[in-house]
């Protein structure tokens, strides 16, 4: 039995996958604290999508593929960001023609190549085996980059967060912060696309975050907290996608969304039975001071 | 308190939206320690206008100074801005705390410490303290009342420490205690010296009871005591309509001359006098 857990240890690219999974996991519960509370939750969607068409681009170029995919996410954020600005069109629907045109040319030049279907799977669902000790540096890199600028952006990010409007007027500049975050999402989605899939980031960006709201008012609070859901995520997916032999990019999921129905009963149970207990004091209350319930 | 000099200072401003003029040769010169309420019909500007304050219009035309710097496009003078509470999203996940250490986010630099020095901290809980919400820090900010819900955000604004505060629309959608309470803090701010400008769509309740009014449609149309501004012609220049001053000694009310009749036949469907020109029945002396 515990040869049987201990296994996977003895393999460089499990412990690789696992390094990577836990800490792509924690990086992904920090970031989307910031873009849940923004609502720009569809815009990580959007750009994990987008970045897949760099992706398939890089490999079929064979460029490196953080350059290719770096630079092509950079690019769709930066435009994401830009035309989520113009109010007349929509900024849903300005994100949906981006980010769909642009995995609309990944799909088209794999459907044309038909030679590697198997990088293919691998970028949309996550892939243990393709974790090569480069990964490792990127994924650790970015992380530790992003929290530095989270760390000290942190007054500015939370005020832009809270309310977009006022910020500006108490001199934050606003421009700049909604270009950061949006570098650092793409940052985010390029580090962790390769052990998560393209298809499922953005569930590891929002679950953490929205997992922590239900147990926290404070914001500094939720920041650790979906950081530490979306580490121990990584950590429990990844160890259970090779148990289970399914990609990391599900059971990641699988893992993050039992935990978000967990908390959710246990705080739903805990609100009842404090509205409940309050009721009944009150009920013991007016018995007390000889007045009746009317029923 | 006051050496006569301007706390703001407007000339020939021009601010529009997409071409429209939203303000059109506004000139106006606020002293300091004033206490002052723009009051104006829906889209008359008074909400543009303290933006511009903030150095927050694009494309404008004209001059503003506060306490003599010029205002530039970009540049935000340090204020005290409060805006309108109907803006707030009550559902984030702030404390009282967190909200107020908003106003310390830039304190001359981009980059910062994410938590407040020991001196920010004392100064954030001091103001509390103050403001009566002093053991409240730690609540989120949709678990309080209306009127500490608009000292949370005054709080914000007074951190900064300003010699001139903006307040958009402050006594909207609060209860008439919440209104008397936030009026009674302004006035005492004022009277240590804060030059305190609102904007208000309450004529009555509120400007009335202001030292100072400024008539605002995207022109000044008056500016001055309540007594000399609130006139029939004025009022039919700014809002349009024809409208009723009664007086009787300090007490001024204003009523709209449709309004009067409109008002006692829709009573039951628009108990709160839900258009702000019709007359509230407001029976209040200073």
């Amino acid at each position: 039995m515990l040869s049987f857990l201990l296994d996977p240890f003895h393999y460089d690219f499990f412990v690789r996958g696992l390094v990577v999974a836990t800490v792509a996991g924690g990086l992904c519960g920090m970031v989307g604290t910031f873009i849940v509370m923004r609502r720009m939750s569809y815009i990580g969607h959007g750009l994990s999508h987008s970045v897949f068409g760099g992706a398939v681009v890089s490999y079929v170029m064979g460029w490196n593929f953080y350059l290719g995919a770096g630079l092509w996410g950079f690019i769709s954020a930066l435009l994401i960001s830009w035309t989520a600005r113009r109010r007349q069109i929509g900024a849903d629907a300005a994100i949906g023609i981006v980010t769909t045109a642009s995995f609309a040319i990944g799909v088209a030049i794999i459907s044309k190549a038909r030679r590697f279907t198997k990088n293919f799977d691998a970028a949309l669902f996550g892939n243990i085996l393709g974790v090569q000790p480069e990964d490792v540096f990127v994924v650790l890199g970015v992380t530790v980059l992003v929290a530095i600028v989270i760390f000290f952006a942190y007054k500015q990010l939370l005020f832009m967060t809270f309310d977009r409007e006022v910020a500006p007027l108490y001199g934050i500049p606003d421009r700049w912060m909604d270009t950061l975050l949006s570098l650092i999402l793409a940052a985010t989605v390029i580090a962790s696309m390769q052990i998560l899939g393209v298809t499922m980031i953005a569930a590891i960006i929002v679950v953490p975050a929205v997992t922590a709201r239900l147990l926290t008012d404070s914001f500094a609070h939720l920041l650790f907290m979906a950081t530490a859901i979306g580490t121990l995520c990584g950590l429990v997916g990844m160890l259970l996608a090779y148990y289970l032999d399914v990609a990391p990019g599900a059971t990641i999921v699988l893992t993050a969304a039992s935990i978000f129905m967990l908390t959710l009963t246990a705080t739903s149970a805990r609100k009842r039975l404090q509205t409940e207990r309050a009721r009944g004091r009150s009920v013991i209350e007016s018995a007390g001071s000889g007045s009746f319930e009317r029923r | 308190m006051s050496d006569g000099s301007p706390a703001i200072e407007i000339e020939r401003l021009r601010c529009a939206y997409d071409g429209a003029a939203v303000l059109e040769d506004v000139t106006l010169a606020i002293r300091q320690g004033a206490f002052v309420g723009i009051v104006g019909p829906s889209g008359a500007g008074k909400t543009t206008l303290l933006r511009a304050l903030l150095g927050a219009m694009p494309r404008q035309v004209g001059s503003i100074r506060i306490f003599g710097e010029e205002v530039a496009n970009g540049h935000v003078p340090r204020l005290g801005y409060v805006p309108q509470l109907e803006t707030v999203d009550w559902n984030f996940p702030v404390t009282v705390r967190e909200v107020v250490a908003m106003g310390l986010a830039v304190e001359g630099r981009l980059f910062s410490l994410p938590w407040l020095t020991r001196t920010h901290r004392q100064r954030v809980q001091t103001l509390l303290d103050r403001l009566g919400i002093g053991d409240l820090g730690h609540r989120h900010i949709r678990d309080l009342s209306g009127g500490q819900q608009q000292r949370v955000f005054l709080a914000r604004a007074l951190v900064r420490e300003p010699r001139l505060l903006l307040l958009d629309e402050p006594t909207t959608g609060v209860d008439i205690k919440t209104r008397h309470d936030v009026l009674h803090l302004l006035a005492e701010l004022n009277h240590e010296g804060t030059t305190v400008v609102l904007t208000t769509h309450d004529l009555n309740s509120v400007a009335a009871h202001l030292p100072q009014v400024v008539c605002l449609n995207r022109r000044v149309v008056a500016f001055g005591s309540p007594a000399s501004v609130f006139t029939p012609s004025v009022l039919q220049a700014t809002y349009g309509a024809e409208m009723v001053v009664l007086r009787q000694g300090d007490l001024t009310v204003i009523a709209d001359k449709l309004g009067v009749f409109r008002d006692i036949t829709d009573q039951h469907s628009h108990p709160e006098g839900a258009d702000h020109r019709h007359a509230a029945i407001p029976i209040e002396t200073r």
